[in-house]
């Protein structure tokens, strides 16, 4: 305490001005600047994202100004032009390889968690490990086989070879996540219903899967997100008939002309389903992701 | 209804050397009996009831239920309804579905799962409740959700597993009678699982004591009290516990301290030294002129009908902590010495020293 007690204490109803009133502004100039300081990480990165719809709306011309004009007349005709430019298939093919992959990750990965979970296999962490492993190897250093190997079979530019490649680059994170929200589920509820009369497959279906459905979201979020972003493979594989948007996106990067504002609307257009799919899974997602999934 | 029998049922945890959690274990359920099982922590006594559940693998031995071997049968083939401590409810379906779940599962007719939900909800006053969650109920009313999703199966046996040991001491007292009631009501062979033993003296037509792995004793509730076999059960069965010590005997009897309680001859033959088993209300005040032994009051518990003295006195050369129940309208005041003496021979209780096994018959 700053302020001394005064020795003699004849004025006991005056306020000890300094201490106690300097106390709580400091609280709130700390609080404020802790909130400044949060907006403006927020706003760093929200920044790009900001910039890459602002973009979008611009004429090409605008786009490419040093200081970038924040005030403009918006205009709808870079994503007419995007539209024109046949986004059609690869939306198609994006949207099919991002399911269809979620679909058989979910599929494979359930019944691999639940038997690395509740009725663990032997060596469930050899298991577990292996899993993981697979993610250590940088995909460029993969690419080679996977090429040679894809185009001796005959499936390059093949849809279906992006999907079986999706499923297999998202599976190991989709068993661990699935196999910690699994872990979540109080045994004797399980054992409840074997009592109660389930086989195995109406355990999972019936009884597991419901108290674990935020943790299934998020997963499946995951996956989706990977999925449709996922840019590598889709590029070296794919060449007209599988490519996907984020070739798409590249298309536009042409050596000669103005291109950003419409690679800025094309890459809005790309981020909008998987923001929306976010957005539909918001409620089960946060309950899912910050792993309170069963309580 | 069904009887349920323990062949020589065991259950080992691999391991060098093996964990054995239920040894050899041989019990008979009669049909219609309300047996429990009891036993400190680690004694067995879930595991015992979980390897009938089928929850448990059994290693060795066999189960039946109403004469058929059910030993490799899976849980839902086995007509039995389990309640968890936990009460494992699930937490996704309401009152009324988690009760009707099993039957579901059996594809009865949905009107007949209605009628035998209501009435179970109505036998356990929980009828406001059915279309609620289970996070929507207090403590109480889960537990009597646990009990109606095993009611309504009407299965051959009931398994319980410490399903009062979540619940507060007047809620517990309450549950208790009302599962025994309900249980004679219903007439279902029930196999209860409990670590308070006034839980298993209250409830049980019979009581099977558990110590490490090992059955003690399966019996009456009386018979447990005034015949323990052993000095676990006489220990273990009875609040407060039975006095026991391990006192030297000769031609004349047992010698605690200067009271000596007389032996019959045979029952303590070669026998240098003998474990006095006596219970407090065996024990009782005495004049100075009488056979008994001095003790030093430390506290006096006063429970209203009863009144226990808890002191230190000198037997076999030792301190020793005695509880005696006394008149609790003319208690001894602590600091005091007393004197103790036994106020009938009959119900002092003999055991070998080493093995702790029960003298004479």
């Amino acid at each position: 305490m700053a302020t001394a007690t005064p020795a003699t204490p004849v004025t006991p109803a005056a306020p000890a001005a300094p201490g106690p009133a300097s106390r709580p502004l400091r609280r709130i100039l700390g609080r404020a600047s802790w909130t400044a300081g949060a907006w403006l990480a927020a706003l760093v990165f929200f920044f790009p994202v900001l910039w890459m719809v602002l973009t979008a709306f611009k004429q090409e011309a605008d786009a490419y100004t040093t200081t970038p004009h924040l005030v403009f007349s918006p205009t709808l005709a870079q994503f007419r032009a995007v539209f024109h430019s046949g986004i059609g298939p690869y939306l198609a093919n994006s949207a099919l390889a991002t399911v269809l992959s979620t679909l058989l990750v979910l599929v494979l990965g359930i019944p691999a968690g639940y038997a690395l979970s509740i009725r663990s296999v032997r060596k469930w962490r050899d298991a577990l490990f292996f899993f993981i492993s697979t993610k250590m190897l940088p995909v460029v250093a993969a690419i080679v086989p996977i090429y040679l190997a894809v185009r001796d079979i005959g499936a390059l530019d093949n849809i279906g070879t992006l999907i079986v490649l999706y499923t297999a680059m998202n599976l190991p994170i989709a068993v661990w996540m699935l196999r910690s929200f699994f872990l979540e589920v109080p045994v004797e509820v399980l054992e409840a219903a074997r009592v109660d009369g389930v086989t195995l497959r109406q355990e999972i279906t019936r009884v597991m899967l419901p108290m674990v459905a935020p943790g299934i979201a998020a997963t499946a979020l995951i996956c989706v997100i990977f999925s449709w972003n996922e840019f590598f493979f889709a590029l070296n594989l794919t060449s007209v008939r599988a490519a996907t948007m984020p070739v798409f996106l590249v298309g536009f990067m042409t050596s000669e002309g103005l291109y950003w504002a419409k690679l800025a609307a094309a890459a809005t257009l790309a981020c909008l389903p998987v923001l929306l799919a976010g957005w539909i899974a918001q409620k089960q997602l946060v309950r899912g992701l910050s792993m309170g999934a069963v309580k | 209804m069904a009887e349920v029998r323990y062949a020589e049922a065991s259950r080992a945890y691999p391991g060098t050397p093996p964990v054995v959690a239920v040894d050899s274990l041989e019990l008979t359920v009669a049909d219609g009996e309300f047996l429990v099982l009891v036993g400190p922590s680690g004694s067995g006594k879930t595991t015992a009831l979980r390897m009938l559940a089928g929850l448990e693998e059994v290693t060795s031995g066999h189960i039946t239920i109403g004469g058929r071997d059910v030993t490799h049968v899976p849980p839902r083939d086995r007509d039995i309804a389990m309640v968890f401590q936990s009460y494992a409810l699930y937490p996704h379906m309401t009152v009324a579905q988690n009760m009707g779940f099993a039957l579901k599962l059996r594809g009865m007719p949905k009107e007949t799962i209605a009628e035998r939900v209501t009435e179970a909800a109505r036998l356990l006053d929980l009828e406001k409740y059915l279309d609620r969650k289970p996070k929507a109920l207090s403590g109480g009313q889960r537990q009597r959700v646990a009990m109606g999703r095993a009611i309504v199966r009407e299965p051959s046996v009931f398994l319980m597993d410490e399903p009062l040991s979540n619940l507060d001491a007047k809620l517990r007292v309450e549950t208790r009678a009302n599962i025994a009631a309900l249980q004679s009501r219903l007439g279902t062979t029930t196999v209860y699982v409990t670590h308070d033993q006034v839980e298993a003296m209250t409830m049980g037509h019979r009581v099977a004591v558990l110590k490490d792995a090992v059955l003690q004793q399966c019996d009456t509730p009386r018979t447990l009290y005034e015949r323990p076999t052993n000095v676990f059960v006489a220990g273990f069965i009875g609040s407060p516990a039975m006095n026991l010590y391990t006192v030297p005997v000769d031609e004349h009897g047992a010698r605690l301290g200067d009271l000596v309680v007389p032996v019959r001859r045979d029952a303590a033959a070669g026998l240098a030294t003998v474990t006095v088993g006596v219970r407090p209300e065996a024990l009782c005040l005495v004049g100075a002129d009488e056979d008994g032994f001095k003790l030093a009051v430390e506290l006096v518990e006063e429970l209203g009908a009863d009144a226990y003295v808890h002191g230190r006195a000198r037997l076999a050369d030792e301190e020793q902590r005695v509880v005696v129940r006394v008149d609790p309208r003319d208690p001894p005041a602590i600091g005091q010495t007393v004197r103790i003496g036994v106020r009938d021979h009959g119900e002092v209780h003999l055991f070998h020293p080493d093995s702790g096994e029960r003298l004479h018959s």
